[in-house]
């Protein structure tokens, strides 16, 4: 789930910026080819994709800066991981 | 606690209510029918969730939104002790605009005109409170923001600056004061960038992505001229090129045609889906996304 999860973020990414040389550790903001707007097109996309719903604490920064910490931000929103939790 | 008014709930009526809510202040937003101003809301409550990603403070959407009520029309901010204007860059309908609101509001009311280009004399000569007639340039989006140009009228009375300096310090802005001067400082330069930027693509001098290119890695912009076109609007851009133009009568300021081309078909930049780049397509295409115009 969460490689599959890494690589469509990946390959959202790579579409919108197909020059980036990115690997799913990579720190997107700090590589410098994406902003803020970006950030915000991300949770939409991500919501959408794996209908989830991003609780308001977890939209920060630090959780779209890879697509690693993507994926288990997906993870940790995903009715399943909600219900093992419980 | 004054009541504030804010006129017209397009992107940057959405981005003042926000910000003066998210700063305590109650607010009335109104557009002309209240299904815009309603849809308002729906946007306000998805950017304050996005707050934070934007490098703003930790916002409740219940909490914000607790302190916005919608209407339509001017009598719905009849009530308001300033009023925040926020419509379409096109005289007439602002010239409109500002009768009504002149009819609706209380004789002390304070009306600010946030414009990028209008000038704030001519907006006080539709009244008759030339006196409480005052520009705010706010920048988009609002709430991010931390400046805006602050201009007077000729008539404008310094109790109404020293009034709007201080609701601009509660909304966390820095209110830098110039003349007023159509266009101000600002878009007397970003306007014609922005112009000069889609003949270079209309030309075929260069594509929208290296335009852009050359503003982020050249200059160290944040962003291009072009993507800032579509993150203002590109019929706002068209529209202030056009008040440039008519109220100088000077040709450095006309329109590119491919502005008007794209704001006839609907190309308005992000709020539309589509500008000089295309927000729309599948986020997983393989493409640069660049609109092909």
């Amino acid at each position: 789930m969460s490689d599959h999860v890494q690589e469509h973020m990946l390959g959202f990414v790579r579409g919108r910026y197909p020059d980036a040389q990115i690997s799913g550790s990579d720190d997107i903001f700090a590589l410098g080819f994406v902003n803020s707007l970006f950030a915000m097109e991300l949770v939409m996309f991500i919501e959408k994709e794996f209908s989830v719903t991003i609780p308001n604490d977890e939209l920060q920064i630090d959780n779209f800066r890879t697509a690693q910490s993507m994926s288990e931000l997906v993870a940790r929103c995903s009715p399943v991981a909600a219900s093992a939790q419980a | 606690m004054d009541v504030m008014g804010v006129v017209g709930a397009g992107v940057m009526g959405i981005g003042v209510a926000q910000n003066l809510a998210q700063t305590g202040h109650e607010v009335i937003l109104v557009d002309k029918d209240e299904a815009t101003a309603s849809q308002a809301l729906v946007t306000i409550r998805n950017n304050c969730r996005m707050s934070r990603l934007m490098g703003g403070p930790a916002l409740d959407p219940d909490e914000v939104l607790a302190r916005i009520t919608i209407g339509a029309g001017a009598d719905a901010v009849a009530k308001a002790d300033i009023v925040i204007e926020n419509v379409t860059e096109n005289w007439d309908i602002k010239r409109a605009v500002y009768e009504a609101l002149d009819e609706a509001c209380q004789p002390g009311t304070i009306f600010i005109v946030n414009t990028s280009a209008i000038p704030i004399t001519k907006v006080a000569a539709v009244t008759r409170r030339p006196a409480q007639v005052v520009g705010v340039h706010f920048m988009n989006p609002v709430p991010a923001k931390p400046a805006v140009e602050l201009i007077p009228g000729f008539h404008t009375s310094p109790q109404t600056v020293e009034r709007t300096r201080e609701l601009l310090t509660a909304m966390g802005k820095k209110a830098i004061k110039v003349n007023d001067s159509c266009g101000f400082v600002s878009n007397r330069v970003l306007m014609l960038t922005v112009n000069e930027a889609a003949y270079l693509l209309y030309e075929g001098v260069a594509d929208a992505e290296s335009v852009d290119e050359v503003f982020r890695s050249c200059f160290g912009h944040p962003m291009g001229p072009l993507e800032t076109a579509d993150l203002i609007g590109v019929d706002t851009i068209l529209y202030s090129v056009e008040v440039l133009y008519e109220h100088y009568s000077d040709s450095k300021y006309r329109p590119c045609p491919l502005l008007r081309q794209m704001t006839d078909a609907g190309l308005h930049g992000r709020k539309s889906g589509r500008g000089f780049y295309d927000y729309t397509v599948s986020r997983t295409a393989n493409s640069k996304e660049s609109t092909n115009v």
